[in-house]
Formats: C-alpha cells, sequence, structure tokens
C-alpha cells in the first residue's frame, strides 16, 4: 500500500438511517488493503460501536482515518453533550440511551467496553457541552 | 448445517440471497440488541432476531454475519433488502417467534454459540 492514506466522514446525529455508513466504508478499504480479517473485524466493530455513539448521543461529528504501514488509527470528533464521568460510561451497562436509541438494538451500556475489548488502544477525551473525541488505534503488524 | 435445510425447516421466506442457499453455517444467536451480537468472536454465525431495521444489516456486515432471520413475520423494508444486497447477505423471513424458530433449529442440530 501507499505510505499513508486519509478519509474523512461527517456523521449527523440522530440519523439512523446513515449510521454505520462510515465504518461500512472502512471496511471496504481495509479489506482492498488485504488487512487480516480478524484485525478488519475488530477495527469496524469498534469503528461501528464509535459511529453509532456520535448519531446516539451527539449532534453532529466527523470521523478521521489515517491508515500507513503500522496501524489503523479512527478518530471520532463530535459536537455533542460530551461525557462527564469518562470511568462511569466505560462501565459495562451504563447507558443513559432514549428510547429511541434501544429502538434500535443499542442503548445496553455495551458499547463502549466492546470498543476497549475490540481496539488496541482507545483513548476518549471530553468536554461536557462541547463534545467528545475517541481515538481508535489498530496495529497492523505485531502489537506494537 | 445449509441454509437450504434451515429454509424448509423454518418454511421460511427467502428475502434474498436465492442463489446462496448451499452455504453452511456452524452456529446460531439469537438476539435484539446489536451491542450483544457485536460482541460475538464466531464465524459462520446465524442471526435470528426480531429487531427488522437497516442496523441489523449494519451490525451483520461488521460482524461477517451473512444470514439473519427475521422471525414473527417481521417485515423487512425495500431499503433493508438492498442493503443486504449490497453485502451478498442472505436474509429469511419466517411467521414463527423467536423462541419457535430458536427451538426447531435447536432441534433439527443447529449449535448455539454458549
Ligand atoms: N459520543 C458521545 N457523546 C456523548 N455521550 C456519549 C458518547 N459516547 C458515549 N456516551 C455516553 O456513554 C454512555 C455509554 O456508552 P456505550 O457504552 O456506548 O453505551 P450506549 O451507547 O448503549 O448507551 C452513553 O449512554 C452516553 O451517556
Ligand atoms: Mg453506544
Amino acid at each position: 500500500m501507499d505510505n499513508q492514506m486519509q478519509f474523512e466522514y461527517n456523521v449527523e446525529g440522530g440519523n439512523f438511517t446513515r449510521a454505520g455508513y462510515a465504518s461500512s466504508q472502512i471496511k471496504k478499504i481495509l479489506k482492498q488493503l488485504n488487512v487480516d480479517i480478524a484485525i478488519i473485524k475488530r477495527t469496524v466493530v469498534a469503528a461501528y460501536e464509535a459511529e453509532v455513539n456520535v448519531v446516539a448521543h451527539a449532534y453532529s461529528g466527523t470521523i478521521y482515518v489515517d491508515i500507513d504501514t503500522e496501524a489503523v488509527k479512527i478518530k471520532l470528533v463530535d459536537e455533542g453533550p460530551g461525557i462527564p464521568d469518562i470511568d462511569q460510561a466505560m462501565e459495562e451497562g451504563y447507558s443513559t440511551a432514549s428510547s429511541q436509541v434501544r429502538e434500535m438494538g443499542f442503548g445496553a451500556g455495551m458499547g463502549l467496553p466492546n470498543m476497549k475489548k475490540n481496539a488496541d488502544k482507545l483513548e476518549i477525551s471530553s468536554e461536557v457541552e462541547k463534545g467528545t473525541t475517541v481515538e481508535i488505534t489498530m496495529f497492523l503488524n505485531d502489537k506494537g | 448445517m445449509k441454509i437450504k435445510e434451515i429454509v424448509k425447516i423454518l418454511d421460511a421466506r427467502v428475502v434474498c440471497g436465492e442463489d446462496q442457499l448451499e452455504q453452511t453455517i456452524d452456529v446460531a444467536f439469537a438476539s435484539d440488541l446489536m451491542s450483544d451480537v457485536l460482541t460475538l468472536k464466531n464465524d459462520n454465525v446465524l442471526l435470528i432476531t426480531g429487531l427488522a431495521n437497516l442496523q441489523t444489516i449494519r451490525t451483520a456486515e461488521m460482524s461477517d454475519i451473512s444470514c439473519i432471520i427475521f422471525a414473527r413475520n417481521k417485515k423487512v423494508s425495500i431499503e433493508l433488502i438492498e442493503l443486504a444486497r449490497e453485502n451478498e447477505m442472505i436474509v429469511l423471513e419466517c411467521r414463527f417467534s423467536v423462541f419457535k424458530t430458536c427451538g426447531l433449529l435447536f432441534t433439527a442440530g443447529v449449535k448455539p454459540i454458549f
């Protein structure tokens, strides 16, 4: 592959029809690059839960994807309510999701813990009433 | 088990993927909670669900699930079928409840994940 590739996707808060579009594109790109299928699955599962979180909990967001020979980095930057207590949000079962989100098959407070399990590195920062940034890093060779 | 046998056991309607019924599945999982489906590590999983929306297809796509059964006569939208086709998935509809669907498949020898 080329030394470096970058992609960008917009995410609309509340738009469940489109939720997963970016993660789907990421999957197609990684497949084309012949990335190991087990790594692809972990990457897109984490990306998709993160993308759904922007749709479910924020107003709008941008997903920046950065791929080089070593790693895939997926950074989701959203404008939204932010997360007041990140440790609490990471707990299995903690959720503030609306009933609309639960009707979509999410909102059980399993997204962040599952992202943590699948990502090689997960970094979250957030500012209340501004927004949240989630960065997922996947190493393509031996875990760094 | 071959998908075509599953179609027969459930008297299911094949919504899309008619040409892939020779494919086989190893195990089955039933849930309406997509976050739950996204924790599965297995390959070749058959998903049985009552949640018929686009996120069901997206979840299957991310999880490499290629066969989905919508139980209890859940009617799928055109958009759902289009997205499933794009992903070369097999989508089945059956009239039984999730419970009965699982019971019939379990009795026929389809293995659970857990
Ligand atoms: N991007 C985000 N913006 C604001 N809050 C978020 C965001 N992502 C997660 N959260 C908060 O963290 C909680 C837990 O997230 P998660 O584990 O994905 O579960 P769920 O999305 O099912 O509620 C959410 O209910 C929400 O309160
Ligand atoms: Mg979530």
